[in-house]
């Protein structure tokens, strides 16, 4: 049997007379990268809250890293880190204070260190000790992420990761999502963006009006279309990669 | 500082509480920092009691007869009361970009004390009260204050303050939890702010028309104030003071079972 990360078995939930979710059913398998597809006010947003305890359920049941996020809400935060939608740093402090900060809240011994190794990784050594008001969209990015992984929590939420960030940036996340899989994290991510899942995701579910629609691998949810034929068209760049081409190699490092 | 194992399933988990200290004094730490980081908070809050000091000392004063010689005497715990009402708005405004920023959300998503973010907070408020406050005595001497008080009265006029602060700084994450704009979060201290105006803080409640007179004279700040001002002119404290304990700790009580009510919602 696989190992399961994220279990949802006929997850409610509805504000007031407004029901967001209507029995969502999903699995998430341990070390993958799992896209939640839907558009604004599908209810992305309310599914990642009462998955990372930030808000209950009213019906069915919800297990986090094998935890029930209701009845043991405790050890599912020990499990997981949430970026949420906005890039939740400190502007206050320098990036390297953020790291430690959250090093310090999570108990670790040698938060200096832990900081450190952080700053190496996501390239921001050298803007470490500038507050993170002056750091650039796609720098914040990263810190935000560097943060979610400080204490190497087992499982990272992500709640539409690429929204608002430039091109750049976004590919920027994209490759960390990437490596943090391939280390053997599990990421759950929602987005409203197509190529964003199409291009992370190991499986992908789709949200609309409250219920999972459609869930598999990319593969199997191509399989739901007609097989494609083979045409011919002349293949004109994309606006992303003349963007990108103009732009060249970024210069923030 | 305790330190658990990062293993999920671990059963160190359920040590999550006695954190407690630790994780406040980070969050203490944490917010300090934006206040020295952010110098016009504390120069704001010591600035505008200062020149109200200056305006009725200097201006009014001469047409002010309180019975007693030295008026900045008279005038100083009014003042001071007005410094942390207008502090306690910047608890707000720091919680309400806490809750806008998603940092509360981050926060509230890890295996920390959940109640020591809110109490961060409220300690820094105390703590850059006690600063402005401070500074305000200071220029209140120079001024010509003078107070025969010993001790003992100092330390309970120190505690009258700070237990008043606490309990409007609790006051004050209401709207900051709760609120939609960052006006909304800090509007409600003017009222705060303008009390002292309507109380024995300016002028003897005596000389007023009679339905303010009523108003002043059973309102917290008038018994705050003559407590504060028995103790630092070195008189016998009357009644006031009990008065002044009960409304603080009425406020207090009433203002954390609400905040603690929106904290629980606020998602």
């Amino acid at each position: 049997m696989q190992n399961t990360a994220i279990m949802v078995k006929d997850l409610k939930k509805s504000y007031k007379k407004l029901d967001v979710l209507k029995g969502v059913n999903l699995s998430v398998e341990q070390g993958s990268i799992f896209a939640l597809l839907g558009s604004n006010g599908a209810g992305k947003t309310t599914l990642i809250k009462i998955l990372t305890t930030l808000l209950k359920q009213d019906g069915g049941t919800a297990t986090v890293n094998g935890f029930d996020v209701a009845s043991k809400p405790a050890n599912v935060r020990q499990s997981f880190s949430l970026t949420g939608q906005f890039a939740a740093v400190d502007e206050n402090l320098t990036g390297r204070e953020n790291l430690i900060m959250i090093a310090r809240l999570r108990h670790l011994k040698q938060p200096h260190q832990i900081a450190d190794d952080l700053l190496t990784r996501f390239s921001l050594t050298d803007a470490a000790n500038r507050r993170a008001s002056t750091y650039s969209g796609g720098m914040r990015r990263r810190l935000d992420l560097a943060m979610s992984l400080v204490g190497q929590p087992p499982i990272l939420f992500l709640d539409e990761p690429t929204t608002g960030l430039d091109p750049e940036a976004r590919i920027e996340v994209w490759n960390v999502v990437k490596e943090l899989a391939d280390g053997g994290i599990t990421v759950f991510l929602t987005t409203q963006y197509l190529d964003e899942a199409e291009h992370l995701a190991d499986h992908i579910a789709i949200l609309h009006e409250g219920k999972i629609i459609a869930n598999g691998t990319l593969a199997e949810l191509k399989k739901l279309f007609p097989p494609a034929e083979v045409e011919y068209v002349e293949k004109q760049p994309t606006l992303e990669e003349i963007f990108l081409t103009i732009v060249g190699k970024k210069e923030e490092k | 500082m305790e330190v658990t194992t990062q293993i999920p399933g671990s059963q160190q988990m359920e040590k999550i509480q006695r954190h407690f200290f630790s994780d406040m004094s980070v969050m203490l730490g944490r917010s300090m920092r934006h206040i020295f980081r952010s110098m016009d908070t504390i120069i704001t809050v010591t600035i505008m009691p200062i020149a109200m000091m200056l305006l009725f000392v200097y201006v009014f004063g001469g047409a002010i007869h309180t019975g007693t010689a030295n008026y900045v005497n008279y005038l100083l715990p009014g003042i001071l009361l007005m410094a942390i009402a207008s502090g306690i708005s910047y608890t707000a405004y720091r919680l309400f970009n806490d809750v806008q920023k998603g940092i509360m959300e981050r926060f509230r998503s890890m295996p920390i004390a959940s109640s020591s973010l809110l109490w961060g907070h409220v300690l820094t408020s105390l703590v850059s009260s006690a600063l402005s406050l401070v500074v305000i005595i200071l220029v209140a001497l120079i001024m010509g204050f003078r107070s025969s008080a010993g001790i003992l009265s100092w330390l309970a006029v120190i505690g009258i303050l700070a237990l008043f602060t606490l309990s409007l700084t609790w006051v004050a994450v209401i709207p900051g939890l709760t609120a939609k704009s960052t006006d909304g979060a800090t509007a409600f201290s003017y009222p705060l702010i303008f009390l002292p105006f309507i109380s024995s803080a300016f002028v003897p409640t005596k000389s007023m028309p009679l339905v303010v007179r009523v108003f002043a004279e059973n309102q917290p700040v008038t018994s705050i104030v003559n407590s504060i001002r028995a103790l630092l002119a070195g008189q016998p404290v009357s009644n006031d003071i009990w008065v002044a304990l009960a409304w603080c700790v009425g406020i207090l009580l009433v203002a954390y079972f609400f905040a603690m009510r929106a904290y629980r919602k606020r998602v």
